[in-house]
Order: structure tokens, then C-alpha cells, then sequence
């Protein structure tokens, strides 16, 4: 019998293991040069849902002092994985825009975004 | 009046930060632009020296946390945790900082001449500091979260830079292999970060090492572990991962070349600090985790040079034999340990081993760097980088021959270069951990000189061509910087004793000691 308690409980966790290994397999089976950027998004995404996923406490307050109420003290998150999911975020966005600029550059001068045409440094 | 002398590590990493955002107000004004990074990587240079003065002196590593009213406060009143950001700086980190400067400071020498007639100067100097602060800050951070972004800088940063002459098609597609690598790499670097947040509640390295050892190795400890040596690994240039390598290397513009590597070699810094100071309190097998650098070394080697060998591409050439060279440094990482558990084996050859690649490490980026800017010398005069389509160069661009036959002995280990001194290191101590692998390294160097000697006669020997009657030399500020580079290599090549007792030791004797680490960032906890 399949402990349905279980399962829900780490749900995310799931969502995260079925994320990454759709990422994985965009980015090395994929062939145009935009599904792989999407595969490297999907992989961040998977990566930063784990992040926030461990921020999560049962029970607990988010940790905004102002008007806390009185059940909130000694009994906030530590919001460090937020911190953390907001920079990979915005070093995801950096990334995915270098990828796109140099995908268009790529599709100028080799008219194609397939990878099997622009793969002139083969060998 | 502020004591200047405990905020050098702050220093290091401003400096460089703050030029790099100048740089884009400069334009095209190349003359503005060199003397700006210059004189910031000067100054950074004189920083990292004066540190370097301070961690030798110094039994524990140098601490700095920021925002703390005093910058040696690790630990805040009230807390058991560091909870800052915190930079830890030890004899490791400080040589690999020492490398790092020098490369980047060669590169933006060279760069003064070698991209005067591009556009985008302004850009060009602003991602060269960048890189560099990417690096920087990897080698000195003590937060392994901190480590993940400075790592996203240098990748970001370097990808950029690989895509600099955008009107070839090849500098795009090598930009967008190595970018996908190197950000598929950082993210499964921060998915391991957050596995050990989930667990310990911690991100400072030395905390960290502390907490594992305590409680012991979980299945979960292992799998971040494995996220960690395959990611590295990956970024460093290893054997199945290595593709990127010779492409980035091979069409980014040669000034940026010395900084890439040191971006690179600070990859390898972050595998060394992360297996043998995170998980080198915890008692675990270090002989398989020892074996797999071994067998990726091995394979990175062979499958370099047998590359290289094929190559007509003078710069995807050395990038192939760059790939090589990362198995000679693998090799005894892997070696070293392999016997760390056991203390006589240890004593007799595996701190050799260690500290041999370490030293190789170093060795390795400066003749790569230089070999590396000797073919932009020549890609630069003739326009053309196909070796066949070279040949005769010698005659008009004599200084240019005898730097590449310098870069070529160093390589392949040829005294009384410092790729010799390294070698010979790394032959004697792994012969003693199994002699096949002596043997593959010995014979992987005899194929190298041999691809080295095909090449200079292919670029520099042979008729004179008639197309290239009319080239020049050089210019004087890249023969500068090359020059620069192969003084280190004839000097470490010479002193190969005093160089290992100076800076390699110190680096060697931090990275196995965890203990004194985690100690000597949380005071004794």
C-alpha cells in the first residue's frame, strides 16, 4: 500500500526530481539552440522550487517583524533560502540572456538555430 | 585613523569590482581604458602580496567578515553559527589568488595591442575584471554559497569575453557550449548547497566541514559530494566534459586566455577545497573518491594529447593539450587522496603528490597563458591560425619562435622549464602509488613534445612564404606581457625548491588540516 501521507508530504520535492530530469534531458537531447536555453531555465527552475521548498516550516512565521503578533516570536523562518532563490534568480536571468544574444548571433551567421548545422568546431 | 591592514581582503575584490564598472564610461579609448585596468590589477597585485605577508605569518587562515563591526568577528555574540558572509583566506587560497592577478594582469598588458582595432573596448576591459573578480572571489571566499556566485560571475563573465570577435560564427557557438556547461554546472554546484543547507542549516565551508565531521557522512552527504566533484569537474575541463575547453580557449581573444585559465584552475581550487577541507573531517573511503580523480586524470590526458595531435587550428591545438595538462593536476590530487587515511604512505609520497600538483597547477597556467598569447601573436601578424596555411615565420618573427619553443619545452616537460620541475615531482610520487600511472604520464609527455615539435616547425620553420614577406613582429606591449610569463617559467624552472618552500607548502600543509581550518574560522567550537 503506497503511504499517501508520505507521497503528499514531499510532493515538492517530486515536482523537483520529474523538473530536473526534464531539464536534463532538454538540454543534451534537444537539438534547437532555444530549447536547450529553455532546458537550462527548467533546471534553475527545478533547483530554486527545491530552494524554497526548504524554507518552508510548519507552524512557523514568515519573518516580518513589523505587526508580527505575539505567537510569532522565537518562531520565524530563517529566511536565508529565499535570499538564496532570489540571487540564483537573478543570475538565472543574466544567463538566459547572454544564451539568447549569442542563439541570435548563432542564427546570423549560420541561418539555422539547429545545432547539427552550427557545429563548425566539430574535430 | 583606520588600521588599512586588516581590510585587505575586502580590497582585493573592490578594486578590480570598481575599475570593471569605470571601464564602460572609457568607450573606445584604449589608451584610458589598458592604464585603468592595469593600474587596478597593480593594485590589487600589491594587495594580494601584502595579504600574502599576513598568512604565512599567521598559524590560522586570515579572516574577514563583512558587515561585522570588527572584520576578525566570525562568530556574533549570541550566535553558535557564523551567520555572515565570511572570507577565509589560507595558504591555498592566497597562491591561487597570486596567479590569478598575475594572469589578468598579463592578459590586460596584452590587450592593449592586441584588440586596438576592434570595437567594444570599453565592454572588453569591463568583463576582463569581472572574470577576474569572478576568480578572485571564488579562491577567497569561506561561504559556499558566496563560492556559487563568483563562480556565476567568472562563467558569465568568460562566455561573454569567448564571444568577443562576434563576427565569427565559431566565437558564438564556443560562447554558447561554454556557457551551457558552465551554468548547467553552477546550478547542480547550488542544488549540493542546498541539500547541505537542508541538512547542517549552514553555508559557511569551514562551519560546514565542522558540522559533517561531527555527525558523520550521511547518504545525503554523498550525493551532494558527487553534485559537487561532477560539476567542478565538469568546469575545470575533465575528461568527459572537456568539449568546451579547447573551443572556448581556442576562439576567445588570446588577452582574455590567461584570465580564463585562472577562472578555470579556480574550479580546481574549489574541487580541492570542497573534497579535502569539507569532507576531509569526516572519516569516509578516500581511496575511491581518490580513484575517480585518478581515472578522469588519466583519461583527460591521453584523450588531450592524442586531440591535439589532429588539430590544424593552432589555438584549438593548445586547447587540447590544455585538457591534457588538467590529468597531470588531477592525477595527484587523486593520489594525495587516496592515502590520506593511511599516515605512512601519506608521509612518504602523498603529500608529495599533493603539493606536485599544486605546483603543476601553477606551472600550468603560466605556460598555457603564454602559449595561448604567442598564437594570438601570430593569428595577429598573419591573420590566419590554420597550420597548414602557415610556415617560414621565424625569420620575421624571431622573439615570437623562441617564446613559443619556451611555452613548448615547458608543456612537455623539458628542463630546465617549470613544466620539468612539476613533472619530475609528479612522476616520482605517483611511481610510488602505482607505476603504470607514472608510465602513462611519461609517455603522454613524450607525445606532447612531439605535437609541440610538429607545430613549430609547421608555424615558425620551413621555405619562406611569400604572402607573409611583409610581417612584423609583435608589438611591443604583447612581447611585454609574453615576456612577463616566460620569466616565471625559466625562474620556476631554476628554483623549483624554494618556489615549492615558499608558496606551495603553505597551500599543501592548509588542505590537509581541516581540522586547523574549521578551528581557526570558529575559534576552537
Amino acid at each position: 500500500m503506497i503511504n499517501w501521507e508520505i507521497v503528499v508530504q514531499n510532493f515538492p520535492f517530486l515536482v523537483v526530481g520529474i523538473l530536473m530530469a526534464i531539464g536534463v534531458y532538454t538540454v543534451t537531447m534537444k537539438r534547437n539552440l532555444i530549447k536547450i536555453v529553455i532546458g537550462v531555465e527548467i533546471i534553475e527552475s527545478a533547483v530554486n522550487l527545491f530552494l524554497i521548498t526548504l524554507g518552508y516550516v510548519e507552524g512557523a512565521y514568515a519573518p516580518i517583524y513589523t505587526m508580527a503578533p505575539k505567537a510569532a516570536e522565537n518562531n520565524m523562518v530563517l529566511p536565508t533560502p529565499q535570499a538564496l532563490t532570489l540571487t540564483a534568480i537573478v543570475i538565472g536571468l543574466a544567463v538566459t540572456a547572454l544564451m539568447l544574444a549569442l542563439a541570435i548571433n548563432i542564427y546570423r551567421h549560420y541561418g539555422s538555430l539547429d545545432v547539427r548545422v552550427a557545429r563548425r568546431l566539430r574535430e | 585613523m583606520m588600521d588599512i591592514s586588516q581590510h585587505y581582503p575586502a580590497l582585493i575584490i573592490a578594486i578590480p569590482l570598481f575599475a570593471a564598472f569605470l571601464c564602460p564610461l572609457f568607450k573606445e579609448r584604449i589608451k584610458a581604458l589598458a592604464t585603468l585596468a592595469i593600474l587596478a590589477l597593480l593594485a590589487t597585485l600589491i594587495f594580494v602580496v601584502l595579504l600574502a605577508g599576513q598568512v604565512y605569518t599567521s598559524v590560522a587562515p586570515i579572516t574577514y567578515t563583512y558587515g561585522s563591526s570588527s572584520p576578525g568577528l566570525t562568530l556574533p555574540s549570541g550566535y553558535h553559527v557564523p551567520v555572515r558572509i565570511i572570507f577565509e583566506i589560507d595558504g591555498l587560497s592566497i597562491l591561487m589568488a597570486l596567479i590569478t592577478v598575475i594572469l589578468a594582469l598579463v592578459g590586460a598588458i596584452y590587450a592593449y595591442s592586441s584588440i586596438k582595432d576592434e570595437s567594444g573596448k570599453g565592454k572588453f576591459f569591463a568583463l576582463l575584471l569581472l572574470l577576474t573578480v569572478g576568480a578572485l572571489g571564488m579562491v577567497l571566499t569561506g561561504d559556499i554559497f558566496n563560492l556559487f556566485v563568483f563562480l556565476e560571475i567568472s562563467s558569465i563573465a568568460g562566455a561573454a569575453l569567448v564571444a568577443y570577435y562576434n563576427y565569427r560564427g565559431e566565437a558564438n557557438e564556443a560562447a554558447f557550449k561554454y556557457i551551457t556547461v558552465s551554468s548547467v554546472g553552477g546550478v547542480l554546484v547550488l542544488f549540493a548547497i542546498g541539500i547541505l543547507y537542508s541538512e547542517y542549516d549552514l553555508l559557511n565551508i569551514a562551519a560546514l566541514g565542522n558540522a559533517i565531521s561531527t555527525t558523520g557522512l550521511s547518504t545525503l552527504d554523498l550525493f551532494a559530494l558527487a553534485l559537487f566533484v561532477g560539476a567542478f569537474a565538469m568546469k575545470a575541463g575533465t575528461f568527459p566534459m572537456h568539449m568546451w575547453l579547447p573551443d572556448a580557449y581556442g576562439e576567445a581573444p588570446a588577452a582574455v586566455n590567461p584570465p580564463l585559465i585562472a577562472s578555470t584552475q579556480a574550479s580546481l581550487y574549489a574541487l580541492l577545497r570542497v573534497t579535502y577541507i569539507m569532507y576531509g573531517g569526516a572519516v569516509f573511503n578516500y581511496t575511491t573518491l581518490g580513484w575517480v580523480l585518478i581515472v578522469l586524470g588519466v583519461f583527460s590526458m591521453i584523450f588531450g594529447v592524442l586531440m591535439a595531435l589532429k588539430q590544424n587550428d593552432i589555438k584549438r591545438f593548445i586547447g587540447y593539450t590544455a585538457v591534457s595538462q588538467v590529468g597531470y593536476m588531477l592525477v595527484p590530487f587523486g593520489v594525495g587522496l587516496s592515502t590520506i587515511g593511511d599516515d605512512v604512505a601519506f608521509g612518504t609520497y602523498g603529500i608529495t603528490a599533493l603539493q606536485a600538483g599544486l605546483f603543476h597547477m601553477i606551472n600550468d597556467a603560466i605556460y598555457m597563458g603564454m602559449l595561448f598569447m604567442v598564437v594570438g601573436c601570430v593569428y595577429h601578424a598573419t591573420g590566419k591560425r590554420n597550420m597548414e596555411e602557415l610556415g617560414g615565420l621565424a625569420r620575421n618573427m624571431p622573439l615570437t619562435a623562441i617564446f613559443f619553443m619556451i611555452g613548448g619545452a615547458a608543456v612537455s616537460g623539458v628542463p630546465p622549464f617549470n613544466g620539468f620541475a612539476s613533472k619530475i615531482m609528479i612522476y616520482e610520487s605517483i611511481y610510488n602509488f602505482h607505476p603504470l600511472l607514472s608510465i602513462i604520464a611519461i609517455v603522454v609527455s613524450i607525445i606532447t613534445l612531439g605535437a609541440y615539435v610538429k607545430a613549430f616547425q609547421g608555424i615558425f620553420l620551413g621555405p619562406k612564404l611569400k604572402e607573409f614577406e611583409n610581417v612584423e613582429e609583435a608589438p611591443t606591449s604583447m612581447l611585454v606581457s609574453i615576456a612577463v610569463l616566460a620569466a616565471l617559467v625559466i625562474v620556476f624552472g631554476l628554483m623549483p625548491s624554494l618556489v615549492v618552500k615558499t608558496i606551495i607548502a603553505p597551500a599543501a600543509n592548509a588542505l590537509v588540516n581541516p581540522y586547523g581550518y574549521y578551528a581557526g574560522v570558529l575559534g576552537g567550537v
